[in-house]
């Protein structure tokens, strides 16, 4: 692994104003030194993390946070409660399976709820576009998106680019390709905005029924042959194809889908021969990743994807969090 | 075929000479001075006319006189909104919590504006806008009915919407279309394009508009039929609409003024007052709309009424229901067309007033004699300010909000009496 060579936030700015915002619902709310802001932040979370069984830090104690999912999640909202519990807050999921929302109550309706419960920071995931927005403006604490539709899942985009920057040492000049389902995917709209923001080249390969129209106003050049779309490429990022859009709906099956754009050994190598391979989990092995590429040692930093997810929502939940805190430059 | 009812207001031929007033007549262009002479509940006279020395004088004090507004389109019977914005006759479409495809409910609706206004409503044209089978269009046209409707959906069949067509010409009424390819249009709400992307919505491309329009248009010259297009919004769909008017067909189109005067743009931050069917367009297709108001291609401008309340529009943007609140912003944005140069007053009275009544066959919206005596008094230059939390409509979920307007219709006059 290279020295990590973090760069100066930006040197003029400190406390409140280094990063002056209340909620984190987009990466395109976000300027390109407050990314990087909160990746320095996340760096030191990563390191605690790997320090030994003791992993606790207890300033978030006497705080409640909720996590909040309309939309069913394993490995993120397991990472949001294992960050929350790392800070030593009160951490409380309430599931949309379990809770009111199944009797029809209505999202302001429950956003109402959560807040009369005094809660001092929110995680939402739902899965209509804008939600997490929509229910940030009717709460009195911060609100963390852990994803909203197709729209943006800003911490995935953070722990991506925090896992590039330890295994590459930077941004200026590498070349991401974001391959798969772009359409639906708010981890690459994310991503795009944030990479792009951060000085990569990104790319969005795509077949043409999953590419977003006028991608490039996201800072991504599209590309629709998989081939073309790895040449040279830095890191190759993977997302997942929906069950729902293989059957016909969009691409004709996934095993036509794997031949053409899936991610396999033979393919890898038409990327740099160093080139990271990513994918924001859960993975359709044998369909846009084969297990070889996937579980390679050297090459595949899936797992370290999660094991940054952890370090990035405690940065987040620590930032978010300081000037209720009352830590000073941060009231 | 007007029959005498036998209960006839014994005040009804009352002599009204409406004098001081700027006649904003849809068949001339620009306003003139001039006197409106009304017996009972008709125009018998407008323009350079005498005043019978029996008549009953009305000083319009300088105020812009013009027909009131026939709004071709609405979801909701609104009164206050409808009164607030100068609109004395309303064609309500079918799309009602029960739709209108029965002769009972469209009787049932031609009642709900009584007496301050008509409703128009205009018969479903399947059973339960299903899109599948013809409903009992000629017993609601006896009840009431003026026009046919799709409703707020495109009729996907063609075969269908061949015998509708056909149909509703037998019976000499105009059927009231919705341009959206359903199977290009499906769950999106939004247009394809830059702003969809970022806010990662559903969306389908304009040309869903252009591809109803055409297969619409070619089934209207096959049976001949009247076809109303509600709402153009797109370069492409008025390029159609141009080339069926230039080859003669009995093809009209309307537009509401949020399409005028909003790209797709406007619904950043996932406004849902914003949130329309059809959705906005880009503001190239923006451009093309005030140009096919300027050329004449659009005949209709419709404030396509629908009051939503935040349990519709307090929801993420994929969840809430479409439409605005648009009654009362109709005449005061549109006069934006004429202090920009696109049309003549007169013009806007044609598209507000004159050409939906002759689309749905009532004896209104102009100053000939014979012509209802629906009137409306309005200070053009006035200004105001919309305020979605204050508006006299059944809901303020208008895209507007905190628009600066001018325009306001200060007067009503039903069937020669004052609202």
């Amino acid at each position: 692994m290279p020295d990590i060579i973090v760069p100066s936030a930006s040197p003029d700015l400190s406390g409140r104003a280094l990063f002056p915002h209340r909620h984190l619902l987009s990466i395109a709310d976000l300027k390109p030194w407050e990314i990087r802001f909160l990746l320095d932040e996340a760096e030191h979370w990563a390191k605690s993390n790997r320090g030994g069984a003791r992993k606790h830090d207890d300033r978030l104690a006497g705080m409640t946070q909720i996590n909040a999912f309309f939309e069913n999640s394993t490995r993120t909202l397991l990472s949001f409660e294992i960050a929350g519990k790392r800070l030593g807050a009160d951490v409380v999921n309430m599931a949309a399976a379990t809770s009111s929302v199944k009797k029809g109550e209505t999202l302001i309706d429950t956003a109402m709820t959560l807040n009369a419960m005094a809660a001092d920071v929110i995680v939402i995931r739902h899965a209509s576009s804008g939600a997490v927005a929509l229910i940030a403006d009717k709460v009195d604490c911060p609100v963390l998106n852990a994803g909203d539709g197709w729209h943006q899942h800003p911490t995935q985009a953070l722990l991506d680019a925090l896992t590039i920057r330890r295994r590459k040492g930077g941004f200026e000049g590498l070349i991401v390709a974001i391959c798969g389902d772009v359409l639906h995917s708010r981890v690459a709209r994310s991503n795009m905005l944030c990479l792009a923001a951060l000085g990569a080249q990104v790319r969005a390969v795509a077949p043409p029924t999953l590419m977003p129209p006028e991608v490039e106003m996201l800072g991504a050049t599209p590309f629709y042959r998989m081939d073309e779309g790895l040449e040279g490429a830095d890191v190759v990022m993977m997302l997942r194809l929906q069950n729902e859009r293989m059957d016909g709906a969009f691409i004709p099956s996934p095993r036509e889908y794997h031949m053409l754009y899936g991610l396999t050994l033979e393919r890898l190598a038409i990327a740099k021969p160093d080139a990271l391979v990513m994918h924001p989990g859960p993975m359709n092995r044998g369909v846009e990743i084969s297990s070889v590429v996937a579980d390679h040692p050297e090459r595949s930093a899936i797992t370290e994807q999660v094991e940054m997810g952890v370090a990035i929502r405690m940065a987040c939940l620590d930032v978010l969090t300081r000037g209720a805190r009352e830590v000073e430059g941060w009231s | 075929m007007s029959i005498p009812t036998p209960n006839k207001d014994p005040m009804a031929m009352t002599k009204l000479a409406i004098i001081n007033g700027k006649l904003a007549d849809p068949a001339g262009r620009n306003v003139s001075g001039g006197v409106i002479l009304i017996e009972g509940d008709r125009i018998v006279a407008a323009g350079d006319v005498a005043v019978p020395g029996d008549a009953e004088t009305i000083d319009a004090g300088g105020l812009v006189v013009a027909p009131g507004l026939i709004d071709l389109g609405v979801f909701a019977t609104d009164k206050p909104a409808f009164h607030f914005g100068g609109i004395t006759r309303a064609a309500l479409m079918p799309d009602q919590s029960s739709p209108l495809d029965d002769a009972g409910l469209i009787r049932q609706a031609t009642r709900a504006g009584k007496p301050d206004f008509w409703v128009h409503p205009i018969a479903a044209a399947t059973r339960g806008l299903k899109g599948t089978e013809l409903a009992e269009i000629g017993m609601m046209q006896a009840a009431g009915a003026k026009a046919v409707g799709t409703g707020r959906q495109w009729i996907a069949d063609s075969g269908v919407m061949m015998r509708v067509l056909s149909y509703a010409s037998g019976l000499g009424l105009t059927v009231v279309t919705h341009a959206e390819d359903g199977g290009l249009a499906g769950k999106a709400v939004a247009t394809s394009g830059e702003t969809a992307t970022r806010l990662g919505l559903p969306h389908a491309p304009a040309c869903a508009e252009a591809m109803a329009i055409a297969r619409d248009i070619m089934l209207a010259r096959a049976t001949g039929a009247a076809i109303h297009f509600r709402l153009v919004t797109t370069k492409a769909g008025f390029d159609q609409i141009r080339a069926a008017k230039a080859e003669g067909l009995k093809v009209t189109c309307g537009i509401s003024p949020a399409y005028l005067f909003l790209a797709d743009n406007a619904v950043t931050d996932f406004r849902t007052f914003a949130r329309l069917s059809p959705p906005l367009r880009s503001e190239d297709d923006r451009k093309a709309s005030i140009a096919a108001v300027a050329d004449g291609t659009v005949d209709v401008i419709t404030s396509s009424h629908d009051p939503r309340g935040p349990e519709d529009k307090r929801l993420p943007f994929a969840d809430a229901a479409p439409g605005m609140a648009g009654a009362e912003t109709l005449l005061a944005l549109s006069l934006n067309l004429v202090r920009e140069g696109h049309v003549s007053l007169g013009r806007l009275m044609t598209l507000l007033s004159a050409n939906p009544a002759k689309i749905l066959g009532v004896n209104a919206g102009s100053f000939a004699p014979g012509s209802a005596a629906d009137l409306i008094f309005v200070d053009p230059d006035m200004p105001w300010i919309v305020d979605s939390t204050k508006m006299a409509a059944q809901a303020g979920n208008t895209p507007f909000n905190r628009m600066p307007v001018q325009g306001r219709t200060r007067k009503i006059m039903k069937g020669g009496v004052f609202l």
